[in-house]
């Protein structure tokens, strides 16, 4: 199977490198586009989004408003933030450079002078290698102005997080970019309406960027027919936990779980049975390990399991592990992450983190299962971002299918 | 103060942005790494320079964990707890790193060398467990390896 994001050439960083397996050609050829054929051909690739929510790319990008004076902003999200992804990272060491191309292209299909490629504060070492990449492409004039002799010019910046797990709900992105402090927006309005100092603005994460150049070169058709049909191309599955051989593997989406975890994570340690599995980092429900045999890992597939692919972040966890423990790790992050601007989320994360501790502890009680999915309904649907929902449904869907083992456990210590 | 050099940089920050308040985060980053923590006189300093109001710079600082308004050790271990990173022997990493700088999660050494932290998933959980040291990453930690990387830093 061809990488498309992650190929493995080595030095793939340099621009010299890249030129010579065909880089840059595919903003060559965009320049000649109208930025509606490119639109169209995003929109026939169906490629969607890779951030986490599956949003269609080229319908996003149509959202966009032409016939205005306002300047228009392209904010690139590398926030990665999410416990259990580590693929965007992957893309700023390995090969930076379609990044950026995949950026130019989107700039100048949505009429964008300025990008921001916000990447969280923690990576210092990825943001040198990245920005060490955009200083090559500005010194070729592949960034700036007049780029590849064209009347387009347009500018790439990396703006820094600094340690907010918030900062990658685009609203809170942007309100990061501005200076403020960065609590999520409510919506309406919608970004492309009133985004980066009331401009028109679209969010994409990087990966759906770095997907773009193929697609101009290769045809947005060629594309729509790699992986799942509903949910084309390929996926960087970052697989961690009780695994052998961790790490990301580029692959189609639509393959299968277990081909992920035995083939290529090398199985897990210890020949040990699976009981959980997350597909999509931590805020995704999880799966059971009786659930994975032929489940693919895709979008529609994965809502069979009643879960959904997220980030692609893949933890498997083995038999010996303990569920309340993962539960009560899981929901820490989230209180620890709400910024609080909301009482359902606020309050509900702290409160459901300390009955899980109590119950880890061994103090818990069997109304409290019940408490707590009660508590997770509470916040869901009813917070100004997703947060809320990130929070509450590993707590409602972790019980949901480990209830049983969850009462033992409790019962055991009563 | 910041000298001509350093006002030059800011400069060159702002030119980023349509609105110098947006180089608050980068700027504050600058003071941040020159003087080890950002103090009250840094954020009039910054209140000047970029038009912000104090109470506000303050806002953006205390929101984020990155940002610090009290100096902390040299060097900011920081230890991932997140779950992949516990599924690959984490907890024993930070005893581990505890026992051998000899404080707790939050304190700093005597000698203001190393300030200790528990921090969320550092994106790194394939090559799990993570330490981070100043932003620096030291990926696949085993207990054996800790003595010889803190040895190396003094
Ligand atoms: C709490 C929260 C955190 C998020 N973190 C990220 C992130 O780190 N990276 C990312 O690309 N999207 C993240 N998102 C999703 C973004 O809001 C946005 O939908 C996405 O960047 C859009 O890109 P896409 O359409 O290319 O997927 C997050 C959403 C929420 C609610
Ligand atoms: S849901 Fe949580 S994180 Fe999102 S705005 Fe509300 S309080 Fe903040
Ligand atoms: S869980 Fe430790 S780096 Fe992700």
């Amino acid at each position: 199977m061809e990488k498309l994001i992650l190929p493995d050439i080595k030095g793939l960083q340099s621009i010299s490198v890249y030129e010579g397996i065909g880089g840059y050609t595919a903003i060559k050829k965009a320049l000649k586009m109208t930025p509606n054929e490119i639109i169209d051909e995003v929109k026939k690739s169906n490629l969607r989004g890779r951030g986490g929510a599956c949003f269609p790319t080229g319908l996003k990008w149509s959202f966009m408003p032409q016939n205005t004076d306002k300047p228009k902003y392209l904010c690139v999200n590398g926030d990665e933030s999410e416990p259990a992804s580590f693929k965007d990272r992957q893309i700023f060491e390995f090969n930076p450079h379609q990044l950026i191309e995949g950026t130019l292209i989107a700039a100048y299909a949505l009429g964008v002078k300025t990008s921001y490629i916000y990447i969280r504060g923690e990576y210092l070492s990825w943001i040198e290698m990245l920005q060490k990449a955009i200083d090559e492409a500005y010194e070729k004039n592949y960034i700036g102005k007049n780029i590849f002799n064209s009347n387009f010019s347009t500018d790439i910046y990396i703006h820094r997080g600094a340690g907010a797990y918030i900062c990658g709900e685009e609203s809170s992105l942007m309100n990061s970019i501005e200076g403020l402090r960065p609590y999520p927006r409510n919506k309406p309005p919608f970004p492309a309406q009133n985004g980066l100092w009331g401009c028109p603005t679209t969010i994409n994460n990087v990966e759906t960027i770095t997907n773009i150049p193929v697609i101009i070169n290769k045809g947005g058709e060629w594309f729509s027919k790699i992986g799942a049909e509903k949910h084309p191309g390929t996926l960087l599955y970052g697989v961690s936990g009780n695994v052998n051989k961790p790490g990301v593997y580029e692959l189609p989406t639509g393959t299968l779980l277990t081909d992920i975890i035995y083939k290529y994570a090398g199985g897990v340690k210890g020949d040990k049975k699976i009981k959980m599995i997350i597909p999509g980092g931590t805020s995704m429900p999880p799966i059971r390990g009786d659930e994975i045999e032929n489940l693919k890992m895709d979008a529609e597939s994965l809502k069979s399991v009643g879960s959904a692919i997220g980030t692609a972040g893949i933890v498997v966890i083995d038999e010996t592990v303990d569920i309340i423990k993962i539960l009560t790790r899981i929901t820490k992050f989230y209180w620890h992450e709400s910024c609080g601007q909301c009482t359902p989320c606020r309050e509900g994360t702290g409160w459901m983190l300390k009955i899980l501790e109590r119950i880890e502890r061994g103090e818990g009680v069997s109304s409290d299962l019940d408490l707590l999915v009660e508590i997770a309904n509470n916040i869901e649907g009813n917070t100004v971002c997703a947060l809320g929902d990130a929070a509450a449904w590993p707590v409602k869907f972790t019980i949901k299918k480990f209830r049983k083992e969850i009462e033992e456990r409790i019962y055991k210590s009563c | 103060m910041i000298n001509e050099e350093e006002l030059l940089k800011i400069e060159n920050i702002k030119r980023k942005y349509p609105d110098s308040k947006a180089a608050l985060m980068p700027v504050l980053y600058f003071f941040q790494e020159k003087y080890g923590f950002i103090s009250d006189d840094s954020i009039k300093e910054i209140s000047q320079l970029l038009k912000i109001s104090e109470v506000d710079i303050k806002g953006v600082v205390s929101f984020y964990e990155m940002f610090h308004e009290k100096p902390k050790g040299k060097y900011i271990v920081q230890v991932c707890t997140n779950i992949s990173c516990m599924l690959c022997n984490s907890e024993n990493i930070l005893k581990a790193v505890e026992k051998k700088l000899g404080i707790k999660c939050g304190e700093t050494t005597k000698d203001n060398l190393f300030t200790l932290e528990e921090v969320e998933c550092l994106g790194s959980c394939g090559t799990a467990p993570v330490i981070s040291i100043n932003n620096r990453y030291y990926e696949n930690m085993t207990e054996e390896k800790i003595n010889s990387l803190f040895d190396n830093l003094k």
